[in-house]
């Protein structure tokens, strides 16, 4: 019995495969690998398969993680080419390897969040949004699970920010914390509405680079 | 990615129905391409996907060198709003092009309340409605499916009509087209010629003269059209082409399996199944094939379920050995058969047993009438006993819900029909108590009605739907009737069962309500969450077209249908005798028991593969 992770890209058109799609996705492409996964015992048996930090739809990835565990001894060699023949455009497994570290040495994840503004970025906006990312306190309103709206702080969970300027766009590199709780990318579009409202893009675009741990290596 | 395509997409339900790119899509080199083939399906990608018939044209037209086939769906409400707002045309899921400029425009209709899907297609792709407003040679909008047996509502709108079993005759078009682009042909030439090939009715030279009251006095063919057109069939299945490489969809869809065709038509005979005649004759698929084809399936695809399908799999004449042959590599695949329908009969009930593995998922029967007298009248053969029987074994086994399906209004029904169908619930109830193993767990019965719709090219086509009021009163009066809690009873809405009445077996004049339905915003009619009869009501109101005259209307032998032109290969004088059958209450033996005369044996060369 081995426990084998997934080191995998999601991309492109693939960006918009929700999270229990790309389970049912990669449960199809598993026979391929003729590796037998282990199944959860009851009723209605199901793989076990876990993807470590889901990935928001619409965002892009080239740092996935999927563990999952299987019945044989395996090292995990040569499975990522038998994955890639049946997988949709815009996923590649890069790797495929024994689980050694724990889920929860996961510590931040590293992203490129590119703010696109369609008629130019505005004049001082790098330095506002930097200024921004580097507050003390920044709040802003979430749904929580119960579907309630609630303040939450997001400055404790931006670790670090750096803000470039390009061509109708910005590019902000940026890392934050991955879990417990772990912020999502995404909502600094929500920081901005809430602060800076006249430097609110036409478009955010988010790619995760790195998942990192605690001392900031890479997490594999 | 389209750049504007990929702002919209956060803001809409599902987006993965929009970005294609799944596996087995078929990516092709445009400069190696001459042909761009959109192939529409008028409903949602979840819908459309699961459709067996078009995976089968898919592969079959991408198999043509420098013909590019790309699949197209109809957007929800969501993404039509923001594709019209971003003037975003609809666009192929392969290539990501608009289809405006396409070669081809092709719909499969498999339901006459897509219509109205079709035209909103058009619009969304900036292509003219009307056939006569279309000059050129492209785009060519062709339409097939069953729907399209009769084509007359969607006249106007279509150029060319493709019947029957689309594998060859889609290519033969295709090549037609091919050379009239490279020859220069006028557009009324190339219709001409494709009149010529068999399967292909081009509804433009056909000129429909009216009586005063409304009724066709004549359908008269132009330039050496024929009087009718026959379907096409594939006479020998060994040889069709069946999608083993098939596209597995990112996203759930409808029907997420694999699905094996095990043979087309039907033995049966019932009097109210279009499908029944117009999919005749039956022609099976050898075991061998297709145990061949269900091993490759899943091994490509990776999936875990095959649907044995067909029209009735249980007639399917090696379907034991063939289940017996599946199941080393089912057991060791985790791969799960199972079956679509089940007929309420020893042999299914063992079948299903076997195949269910102990899993026990609900049961559903369709004995469609309430009493045996109505059984007899539609010919569907099916006794209550039979019911009975196989209830009393799957409860022992120790499942606990059952559905049961009916049709209210079939001709000849009285009160007392449908009081039967409360009767038939109850007794399955019944007949729980007497063999349930464990009784703790309780038993849920469904009682499903829908309103009768009668259907062009049936032993019923002459017969009025009962009004809409009548069929409210029918199922007050079936809902009274079904007191105990353990039966639920859900009733179909009668407003779509009439609108879909007045299109299936309406004539040229319903164009012109297609076109103002849809500009009061019918877009996506197949769906409750978009369907208002109000907007129909005001668009038969405007174009001074009355839907009674179609939907309730007792048609004469001697009547012209305005599908006359087009012939499934049953003789009509065949589904008359059935229709007077019918109202003698005398059944036609399946078939296999006995050869009825019905005519489409014509098509195999004279005998059938029962």
């Amino acid at each position: 019995m081995s426990k084998l992770r997934l080191l995998f890209i999601k991309e492109a058109q693939a960006a918009y495969i929700s999270h229990l799609d790309l389970m049912r996705t990669f449960q199809r492409c598993f026979p391929r690998t003729e590796l037998e996964i282990k199944h959860t015992q009851g009723y209605h048996p199901h793989p076990i398969i876990s993807i470590v930090l889901p990935l928001p739809v619409g965002q892009s990835s080239e740092c996935e993680l999927l563990d999952f565990e299987v019945t044989q001894q395996s090292d995990g060699s040569g499975i990522a080419e038998k994955l890639n023949t049946g997988m949709p455009a815009g996923i590649r497994v890069l790797e495929c390897y024994e689980v050694t570290r724990p889920v929860r040495e996961l510590y931040a994840l590293q992203a490129d969040v590119t703010l696109e503004y369609d008629n130019g970025v505005p004049a001082g906006a790098a330095e506002a949004i930097h200024g921004l990312l580097h507050r003390e306190s920044l709040i802003i309103e979430k749904r929580t699970k119960r579907k309630e709206l609630a303040e939450v702080d997001i400055a404790p969970m931006i670790l670090d920010a750096a803000v470039t300027e390009g061509e109708n766009a910005l590019h902000i590199d940026l890392k934050v914390q991955a879990q417990n709780p772990g912020l999502n990318p995404q909502l600094i579009e929500k920081a901005i509405a809430r602060e800076l409202p006249e430097l609110m893009p036409d478009f955010i675009r988010v790619r995760r680079k790195r998942v990192l741990d605690a001392e900031g290596k890479d997490f594999r | 990615m389209d750049k504007r395509l990929e702002r919209i997409l956060p803001r809409v339900q599902k987006p993965a129905r929009y970005t294609g790119g799944e596996y087995n899509a078929v990516m092709k080199d445009k400069a190696q391409v001459d042909t761009r083939v959109a192939f529409c399906f008028p409903d949602t990608y979840e819908i459309g996907m699961s459709n067996l018939g078009m995976r089968i044209l898919y592969g079959v037209m991408n198999e043509m060198d420098g013909v590019w086939c790309e699949r197209v769906f109809a957007p929800w409400g969501d993404m039509e709003e923001e594709m019209r707002k971003n003037n975003i045309p609809l666009f192929g899921l392969e290539s990501g092009d608009s289809i405006t400029n396409f070669d081809i425009v092709a719909f499969s209709v498999g339901y006459e309340m897509a219509f109205p899907a079709i035209l909103n297609m058009l619009d969304l792709a900036n292509i003219p409605l009307h056939a006569s407003e279309r000059e050129g040679l492209t785009p060519l909008v062709i339409a097939g499916g069953t729907a399209m047996y009769n084509a007359e509502p969607m006249a106007d709108f279509i150029d060319i009509v493709s019947l029957g079993e689309g594998e060859y005759v889609t290519v033969e078009l295709i090549e037609l087209h091919r050379k009239a682009r490279r020859e220069g042909w006028s557009k009324h030439e190339f219709l001409v010629a494709a009149s010529k090939i068999k399967g292909l009715y081009v509804p433009s030279l056909y000129d429909i003269k009216y009586h005063d009251d409304g009724t066709i006095e004549e359908i008269i063919p132009l330039e050496d059209a024929p009087i009718q057109v026959q379907k096409r069939i594939v006479e020998d299945m060994d040889k069709s082409y069946f999608p083993v490489k098939t596209i597995v969809p990112s996203t759930e869809i409808v029907q997420d399996r694999v699905t094996l065709e095990l043979f087309r038509g039907c033995i049966r005979g019932c009097r109210f199944c279009q499908a029944g005649y117009v999919y005749r004759p039956v022609r099976n698929r050898g075991k061998d094939l297709c145990l061949e084809y269900c091993i490759d399936s899943c091994n490509d695809s990776g999936y875990q379920e095959v649907t044995l399908s067909s029209l009735s799999t249980s007639d399917y004449p090696p379907l034991t050995e063939l289940c017996d042959d599946l199941e080393n590599f089912c057991a060791e695949r985790h791969v799960n058969l199972s079956l679509p329908s089940l007929r309420a009969d020893n042999f299914s009930m063992e079948l299903m047993q076997r195949l269910a593995k102990g899993r026990k998922t609900g049961l559903t029967f369709a004995p469609e009438a309430g009493s045996q007298r109505l059984r007899d009248v539609i010919n569907k053969n099916v006794t209550l006993d039979d019911l009975l029987q196989s209830c009393r074994t799957a409860f022992a086994g120790g499942y606990s819900t059952v559905k049961l399906y009916f049709m209210l209004g079939l001709p000849t029904e009285t009160d007392e029909d449908v009081l039967a169908i409360a009767d038939v619930a109850a007794r399955v109830m019944h007949a729980w108590r007497e063999s349930a193993q464990n009784k703790q767990r309780g038993i849920r019965i469904t009682v499903s009605t829908s309103y009768f719709v009668p259907k062009p090219h049936t032993a019923f086509q002459w017969e009025p739907q009962i009004t809409r009021e009548e069929y409210e009163r029918r199922v007050k009066l079936l809902r009274e009737a079904i007191t105990t809690k353990t039966v639920t009873y859900n009733w179909h809405d009668g407003e779509t069962s009439f609108l879909e009445a007045v299109l299936a077996r309406g004539d040229r004049k319903l164009g012109k309500v297609l076109e103002t339905a849809w500009r009061k915003g019918a877009h996506l009619d197949t769906w409750d969450d978009y369907f208002s009869l109000a907007r129909w009501e005001e668009a038969f109101e405007e174009c001074g077209v009355d839907p009674a005259f179609y939907a309730y209307r007792q048609r004469e032998r001697s009547e012209v249908m305005p599908w006359a032109m087009i012939d499934s290969g049953v003789h009509t004088g065949y589904l008359w005798r059935e229709r007077n059958k019918a109202f003698e209450g005398v059944t036609t033996p399946d078939c296999r028991t006995n050869c009825n005369a019905c005519g489409a044996n014509c098509l195999v060369g004279g005998k059938c593969d029962v």
